[in-house]
């Protein structure tokens, strides 16, 4: 289907003109709270749908080219719709429309305290710049975009300035951000000044003729630019500071639509721009993803902070995509195109799913921490009774996230464990190590993901409330439920229908690298390789239930007794049961904590406070058992110090004298008319 | 490990029958389940051991039945961790002002249908211990008892005939 | 059509009648070696039948999810056995999913379980969670790298085609990385159905349960349904054992005799293999909970020793 590029173009600037609309209307209405919240949400929302609608028709088939000259310097403003960008722009407004419907109840609570305008204007801004970002054809528009989307969710970050771990993390997170930012303008320019254009069209050809030392330093920092924006270790920092203390529908946004544009730009320059690379960026690249999603997992066993353990639960996700992309890298740089595409598309495909099911995550817990107001699960319990609709929709995120069938998580990776274990196709000893490696990484994560995920719903929501305001919690409103229940229900879909996914994925992956992937589906399988493995995710969900509903009604055939009376917990007979006696989240992570004790260096306190008149009472026992941030005290700190250090010694320069700073700009001055001449 | 093989390979099985025993030793006193359950428990019995404040002499013996002289698991018995489990109580002891009400809780955390089987003199009128400021009763003040074992302690062939003869099946 | 219906009827009558006898005969052994003369081999199924006829005592801190565990434990299992190859290779609904959809549903039913451990809100619930999850997240890259040594030698992770594979070219079996990809797998095998030394499935003690803890609140035919699940996923595990490392007598036509022969074939199998975890039951002391962390480790390894000898030596 050819769809006319005026359409894409009407579509598009429909969408702007709902983003500006809402932005700017949000700011209009400053002194009306209430209409200011509900004109940036709703524009937000519209703006979203006219991006899915966008993203859907480039999927398609549509193409748009657009060049608005003079409107940035050098090459003017560049935008163009291919189905890989189509594809991130679906991924984008998947997210968001759920997102701003959400944020239309969960706002409300802001009214009064923090700025709405503002909110909404960032927010508005936020979104348009993501779309536009993965639409951008040419270096400035880029660069430009991506700082207008850093800045704006900022913002977003800083809406509770009040909380000192929340200027913490803007803080943090505005100083990775510019350092990735940093990076990448001086890759794009080294690649831009290498290949003699700013247009990302012409530099899959040109970059071919590049010498590997150019090459490979345009490289490393293109990743290092995108990988601190995906969030991979360790540069992942910002991640579990910025993403718990935004508001919960922005930490939706850009823990499952933001950090995907770094993965957006890993592709970019793996699979377009700078052409088929050595072996050893695919391999840092799968050894990468691997660390990052081990480590990611294992710090989130021992959070206690709900949404700091679903932003580590973020960076293990990204470490996914990257094992699939790395595996990618590498077959592509053996020459295996089909199982090339095959990973790609594993990667793809785990982004969208990951979109789907964190910010439903996400958007559970916001509504956890709007009905309890707090986000330690020490306090939580026995919500599934208070908050039962909220409580099913974070269960079947969860499940999906654990990567269990038929849920989408499974799927993406049970594709991305195909292709790696593929690669025996390979014959070179060490890549074949790597990828095992690999395999044990992707499958030691998933468990421990599992894992995680038990503690994260069961302690949540099950058994008694262990605090007052637990006890007292009542489900959230429809606006926030709803969006809820749509991110469910594409949870379920993408699990048992993966071929409507799988067709459009195809059609990009072969747009970006010309192969046919290695794997054929169709309405109710897939295989990969011919005869390498298969699934059949739809008939396994027909199969459960039809098991679930067969073996109650065997029971009740053959007689079983169906009685059911209700008692209290078996607790060896004594008088009381109360929330005291449940598991904790320390202890439940406790066995994860001593089997990798070199991980985290646990430090335990136990404080023990005595009757005064006798040592043989103990009024209060005290234990604390914290982990240490190994990648702050080993990494950043010591740069800092480094940093601190030069700079203080740099200060010699500041001499505060006049006649001195001439004689700079005067030098400063002869070198750049000696250097440009 | 070599020579714990060559141990169990020169051991034959040591399991001895089930003698019957004397009249006195048993007393059968309630009917608390149909005869279709009890057919049920012929065949496969939980049991939980509740200690109600004995003297721990009722325990050595029942703690003998899972020995391979009496191997209480020939019978389809099993002692098991968890009154949800189980389907007789064995009861021992008699029952304290502590213990009192934990030997409740637990009989009503045990799921219908069940027996309660009291082991030793006092479980049957507090033995020695009667009239003391710390018991209660014997186990038929909290819990309805299908079948008395007497003995201070009884033999453990005695105590697998009482749960015999609660499910009224012959060994 | 018909023999196809037939055979997967077959298939799933076995797993869900002989998970019990499977049971009862490991339990035999045990107490023969105990010099005991122990229940019978028949004692699983009226253990079972009893359960059934008892009524179901639910702690009023649980939630519709301890409720629903039971049945889809068994639902996981009763799927899987449709899906493992336990008599023929041409298993009719075989194209459901190759080993790792299977393994995924095996931590499905474990996640689930989990979960009920949670909910009652008692402490040993949720110390068994918390050790269930630990010991099934760390035994699963042995799993996946196992299979990965199977993949590379069969040249295929569906079940189906691994077993015509070997038993078509037997020679591929004989090396060592063969039976290091065994031994690691039965590692996993005692670890994921709570054998010893990693748990005891026989212990009163609630700090040395794991999968027991987590059961204690259960009753009636909640209980009833999730023994029998515990029984089929160790039939399973075993037949996964039988059927991919040593394919002889797996049918590979669907013919009645070949059927019948991998019948027997598979029962004397399985007879072996329940002696064998006689004794090593019977000859091992559980270990401590914070040493399973070796034991599987010890287990990865060999699991990667297999992949590195298919590499290297082909």
């Amino acid at each position: 289907m050819i769809i006319d590029s005026t359409v894409m173009l009407n579509l598009l600037l429909v969408t702007l003109a709902c983003f500006s609309a809402g932005a700017v209307g949000a700011l209009a209405m400053a002194p009306w709270t209430n209409l200011s919240r509900l004109v940036g949400n709703a524009g937000a929302l519209l703006g979203a749908l006219g991006a899915f609608a966008l993203g859907i028709a480039g999927i398609v088939g549509g193409n748009l080219q657009l060049t608005v000259p003079d409107l940035l310097p050098i090459g003017g403003a560049a935008l163009g719709v291919d189905r890989l960008s189509a594809f991130f722009v679906v991924v984008i407004a998947a997210g968001a429309f759920p997102a701003a419907l959400y944020a239309l109840g969960y706002t409300r609570e802001y009214a009064g305290k923090h700025s709405l305008a503002g909110m909404g204007f960032a927010f508005n801004v936020f979104i348009a710049t993501m779309i536009l970002v993965v639409l951008a054809r040419n270096v400035l528009t880029f660069l430009f975009l991506w700082e207008a989307m850093s800045l704006a969710s900022y913002f977003l970050v800083m809406t509770e300035p009040e909380r000192e771990d929340t200027v913490d993390a803007g803080w943090v997170y505005f100083v990775m951000t510019h350092a990735g930012f940093a990076a990448l303008f001086m890759g794009f320019l080294l690649l831009a000044r290498a290949t003699g254009t700013m247009d990302f069209a012409n530099w899959s050809v040109a970059a071919i003729e590049l010498d590997p030392t150019s090459r490979n330093l345009i490289f490393v920092l293109l990743a290092l630019g995108f990988g601190s924006k995906a969030g991979v270790i360790p540069l992942h920092v910002w991640l579990p500071r910025a993403h718990p203390a935004a508001p919960s529908h922005v930490s939706a946004l850009m823990s499952g639509v933001m950090i995907k544009l770094g993965v957006y730009g890993l592709v970019r320059v793996a699979f377009d721009w700078l052409g088929t690379g050595p072996v050893w960026w695919g391999g840092t690249m799968l050894i990468v993803g691997a660390v990052s999603a081990v480590l990611g997992v294992l710090y989130a066993l021992v959070e206690h902070d709900l949404k700091r353990l679903l932003a580590y639960h973020s960076v293990e996700n990204i470490g996914i995509i990257l094992l699939g992309l790395g595996g990618g890298m590498l077959f592509q740089a053996h020459g295996l195109e089909a199982l090339a595409a095959l990973a790609l598309i594993a990667a793809l495909y785990h982004t969208l799913n990951h979109a789907a099911f964190k910010s439903l995550l996400f958007m559970g817990a916001g509504a956890v921490v709007l009905a309890t107001h707090t986000r330690n699960m020490e306090e939580l319990g026995g919500l599934i009774k208070r908050m039962p609709q909220t409580a099913t929709f974070f269960l079947v995120g969860s499940v999906a996230i654990a990567a269990l069938p038929p849920f989408n998580g499974f799927i993406s990776e049970w594709l991305t464990f195909q292709s790696l274990l593929l690669s025996f196709q390979i014959s070179a000893h060490t890549v074949n190590l790597i990828f095992a490696l690999g395999i044990a990484a992707l499958a030691l994560t998933s468990g421990l993901a599992a894992a995680c995920f038990v503690k994260a719903f069961g302690i949540t929501f099950l058994a008694l409330p262990r605090s007052e305001p637990a006890a007292l919690a009542r489900e959230v409103e429809w606006t926030m439920r709803a969006p809820m229940a749509l991110l469910a229900f594409a949870c379920i879909a993408l699990g048992v229908a993966p071929f409507v996914i799988l067709a459009p994925l195809e059609a990009a992956v072969f747009d970006l690298m010309g192969a046919h992937a290695d794997m054929k589906f169709d309405w109710s399988m897939v295989v990969a390789n011919d005869s390498f493995g298969w699934v059949a995710p739809l008939w396994i969900a027909l199969g459960l239930g039809a098991f679930l509903m067969a073996i109650p009604l065997a029971l009740r055939s053959i007689g079983a007794n169906k009685r059911r009376r209700y008692y209290e917990t078996w607790g060896c007979g004594r008088a009381l049961q109360t929330a005291r006696f449940e598991y904790t989240a320390t202890a439940f992570a406790n066995p994860f904590k001593r089997v990798f004790a070199l991980l985290y260096r646990p430090v335990k306190e136990l404080d023990i406070e005595f009757h005064p008149e006798s040592r043989y009472f103990v009024r209060t026992i005290a234990y604390y058992n914290e982990g240490r941030l190994i990648f702050e005290d080993a990494l950043y700190r010591p740069l800092l110090r480094m940093i601190q250090a030069l700079a203080r010694e740099a200060r010699v320069l500041q001499s505060g004298n006049v006649h001195g700073y001439l004689v700079y700009i005067l030098v400063a001055l002869v070198a750049l008319l000696i250097l440009t001449v | 490990m070599a020579s714990l093989f060559e141990y169990i390979l020169k051991t034959p099985v040591v399991t001895e029958a089930l003698r019957p025993g004397a009249d006195t030793e048993i007393e059968v006193i309630a009917r608390q389940i149909d005869d279709r359950a009890r057919k049920r428990f012929g065949r496969s019995l939980h049991i939980r051991q509740v200690d109600a404040g004995s003297c721990n002499g009722c325990e050595l013996e029942i703690g003998a039945l899972n020995n391979p002289y009496y191997d209480l698991e020939r019978f389809g018995m099993y002692f098991v961790a968890s009154p949800r489990h189980a389907d007789c109580l064995l009861v021992t002891g008699p029952v304290t002002r502590n213990m009192a009400d934990p030997l409740k809780r637990t009989y009503d955390a045990t799921p219908a249908p069940k027996i309660v089987v009291a082991v030793g003199d006092c479980a049957h009128d507090c033995g020695v211990f009667a009239g003391g400021y710390a018991v209660v009763g014997p186990v038929s003040a909290i819990l309805p008892v299908d079948a008395v074992v007497h003995g201070c302690p009884p033999e453990p062939r005695a105590i697998l005939l009482g749960i015999l003869a609660a499910l009224e099946r012959r060994a | 059509m018909l023999t196809e219906i037939t055979i997967e009827l077959l298939q799933l009558l076995m797993v869900m009648l002989g998970s019990p006898l499977l049971v009862g005969v490991i339990r035999k052994a045990k107490a023969r070696l105990q010099g005991r003369r122990g229940a019978s081999i028949g004692q699983p199924y009226a253990d079972l039948r009893k359960l059934l006829t008892k009524e179901m005592v639910v702690s009023e801190n649980t939630s519709w999810i301890f409720r629903f565990t039971p049945y889809l434990l068994a639902t996981t299992m009763l799927l899987s056995a449709l899906i493992v190859p336990v008599l023929t290779t041409r298993t009719p609904l075989g194209f459901m999913g190759n080993i790792i959809a299977l393994m995924y549903l095996f931590l499905l039913g474990t996640f689930f379980l989990a979960l009920a451990g949670l909910d009652a809100g008692s402490a040993f619930g949720g110390m068994g969670s918390s050790r269930e999850v630990a010991i099934a997240a760390l035994a699963e890259p042995t799993v996946l790298i196992a299979i990965f040594g199977i993949a590379l030698r069969a040249g295929t992770t569906s079940l189906d085609s691994i077993i015509t594979r070997f038993a078509a070219e037997p020679l591929l079996m004989l090396n060592a990385g063969h039976l290091l990809a065994f031994f690691a797998f039965f590692i996993v095998a005692l670890a994921e159905n709570g054998r010893l030394p990693v748990d005891n499935p026989a212990t009163h003690l609630e700090l040395t349960m794991i999968h027991e803890a987590m059961i204690l609140e259960y009753s009636g035919r909640l209980l009833a349904l999730v023994e029998w699940a515990a029984g089929m996923k160790l039939f399973l595990f075993l037949t996964l054992l039988s059927n991919l490392f040593f394919p002889w007598g797996v049918a590979l036509t669907n013919t009645p005799v070949a059927l019948v022969t991998a019948f027997v074939a598979l029962a004397v199998k399985l007879l072996l293999f329940a002696w064998a975890i006689a004794l090593v039951e019977t000859s091992v002391a559980k270990l401590r909970l914070f040493r399973v962390p070796e034991l599987l480790a010890g287990s990865f390894t060999l699991a990667l020793l297999a992949v590195v000898t298919a590499f290297f030596i082909k």
